[in-house]
């Protein structure tokens, strides 16, 4: 008798502080995410048609540095048609839209304008014009962030119908 | 209510109390050390002195840094360095503490290899150790952040990549660490808090541990004898000191252990005072910038080998050979399959295994430092399969050992 007792004091113990300690595990994982005021200012409005072909233009949306590079006619015409899958197109213009961080470690490529493509200098990874990796380390292209056509400007953090067309395809990250 | 004499000191008085005369006796009067050892048995001292000056430096550091990303800056570079009364030795002492203490531990590591310290009811001793050094990387790499450089930028947005695991992509990891996208704030605050705290007291729980855990089987001596500790302390106490094989603990010891620190304090402070500038990488001293990446982005000098063993390979490996490198040394005591606890040079094909390793991870830290070009990057890459073929060899070298 006494020993069921002290072994169901034991389990009802026992019971009690796992309960407590997973649900205190699970506050102090709620208290480092992050908050819910650095989730909202996730929005940028970018201006296309300020953009000069083959020169890259850098934005900032939710802290990471932004690529955008309006194609020429020449670079549009060369590219395969994996490449031309990556382009957001508004009437004729091609314009690469990507977080400007290598997929490898982080670091930010530069853009080559002779031979427009980007050489990160962290560890020697290169993509071409369209964010595809051309040379390893990177293991996957520059990813493409959220983004909806307004016009000819473009809402960064937002879904529209033709980033979900890319997202389907498999081709954003 | 227990029974308690009047007591005639205030030594007596204590030992009522906290047993301070028993306490004094098992862990200094009584707490044998070999006599036949060499200024290398030092190290464990050094390091606790240069672990107490860390802490004393960072206590005055404590009064005045901000950890803010728009004042940290500033706090570190203007008010400390120019405000503050020694401020900027404390910030010298300090940086100079973090990175001298990584090559006394490398020191002390290699001292417990070369003698096999690490076997024979000296295994806890070593794990111990090992997760000193893990708790010592974190500390560093935590403390790195602080002044919110363009070095702690990068550095902090490079390290903390690394856990979205390679192609398992596992953003929402590394965003929970950051509290962010990017490192910012929350980051800065979160690593501050480890930093200064967490940090410390888990550094300060596992050097009891460590301490605790050498109680029992003693330090290891110069030829790996075992010493009878209880005949030898008889002799000891008897008063023939020159027959016997120990020393005490305090004061005899700590005497000499002590002469050590003392010059290796000259050092030190000959650094801290006239060539502080090593432990100061001239990048870190640009304010933190989220849209520009630094040419060359390198860890400190003490985790340049285990950078150089991420960096050859393809991403997915490369980080399988880096996590193994972090792990792989912690399991010394169970790969090394031989009996014999003696110096490395009396330990057939354990000697070269031991100078290759020591060779291995120089030449690893020298080319994590250059540029991955050419030469440089072949080297790496060649120094980087040693070092993962040393321990895979390991067990088999070391079971084909004859005992001796």
């Amino acid at each position: 008798m006494n020993q069921t007792r002290r072994g169901f004091m034991g389990k009802a113990f026992g019971a009690v502080a796992g309960v407590g300690a997973v649900g205190a595990l699970y506050a102090m994982k709620r208290s480092w995410d992050p908050l819910p005021s650095v989730k909202a200012a996730g929005f940028t409005t970018i201006d296309l048609s300020s953009c000069t072909a083959n020169k890259l233009i850098v934005e900032k949306w939710r802290g990471k540095p932004i690529f955008v590079l309006r194609k020429t006619a020449e670079m549009v015409a060369a590219q395969n048609e994996a490449q031309t899958a990556r382009d957001i197109v508004i009437g004729d213009d091609h314009y690469l839209v990507a977080i400007g961080l290598c997929t490898h470690l982080g670091c930010i490529p530069a853009y080559r304008e002779d031979k427009t493509d980007f050489k990160c200098a962290c560890h020697g990874g290169e993509f071409d014009s369209s964010g595809i990796e051309t040379l390893a380390p990177p293991p996957s292209p520059l990813v493409i962030p959220p983004f909806k056509i307004n016009g000819a400007t473009l809402v960064l953090g937002e879904e529209g119908p033709e980033y979900s067309k890319m997202k389907e395809a498999g081709i954003v990250a | 209510m227990a029974h308690f004499e009047k007591a005639n000191s205030l030594n007596e008085w204590m030992d009522q109390r906290l047993g301070v005369n028993t306490l004094q006796r098992v862990l200094a009067k009584e707490y044998w050390i070999p006599k036949d050892i060499n200024f290398l048995w030092a190290m464990g001292m050094v390091l606790a002195i240069t672990f107490g000056i860390l802490l004393i430096s960072g206590i005055f550091l404590l009064m005045y840094y901000q950890p803010n990303v728009d004042l940290a800056f500033d706090s570190v570079n203007y008010t400390i360095m120019q405000e503050v009364g020694f401020g900027w030795m404390w910030r010298h002492v300090h940086a100079v503490a973090a990175s001298v203490v990584f090559l006394i531990i490398y020191i002390h590591m290699f001292t417990g290899i070369y003698y096999g310290s690490y076997k024979k009811g000296r295994e806890l001793i070593w794990i111990s150790g090992m997760l000193l050094f893990v708790a010592f990387s974190a500390e560093a790499f935590s403390g790195y952040m602080l002044p919110w450089g363009q070095m702690s930028y990068w550095a902090g947005m490079v390290i903390t990549n690394l856990f979205s695991a390679g192609s398992l992509e596992l953003n929402g990891v590394v965003e929970w660490i950051r509290g962010d996208y990017v490192p910012a704030q929350a980051f800065l605050d979160r690593f501050f808090m480890l930093h200064v705290l967490l940090i410390p007291v888990a550094i300060m729980a596992l050097i009891g541990l460590h301490f605790g855990a050498l109680r029992l089987p003693h330090v290891n001596n110069q030829n790996g004898e075992e010493i009878d500790f209880e005949v030898e302390a008889e002799k000891y106490k008897s008063g023939n000191k020159a027959a016997s094989k120990v020393i005490a603990f305090a004061n005899d010891f700590m005497s000499k252990d002590m002469f050590v620190v003392a010059i290796y304090l000259v050092f030190f402070f000959y650094l801290v005072f006239w060539n502080f500038d090593f432990a100061m990488d001239p990048v870190n001293f640009d304010p933190a910038n989220g849209l520009v990446t630094p040419a060359h982005i390198y860890p400190e000098w003490y985790f340049l080998w285990s950078y150089e063993i991420l960096r050859p390979f393809d991403k997915d490996i490369g980080l399988i050979a880096f996590a193994f490198a972090q792990v792989i040394f912690v399991l010394l005591p169970f790969l090394d399959r031989s009996p014999n606890t003696v110096p490395a040079n009396r330990r057939g094909l354990f000697k070269f295994w031991f100078w290759a390793m020591l060779l291995d991870m120089i030449v690893l830290t020298a080319m994590g430092k250059l540029p991955p070009q050419g030469i440089f990057s072949t080297i790496g890459y060649v120094a980087a399969l040693v070092f993962i073929g040393l321990w895979i060899i390991l067990p088999f070298i070391t079971k084909l050992e004859k005992k001796l």
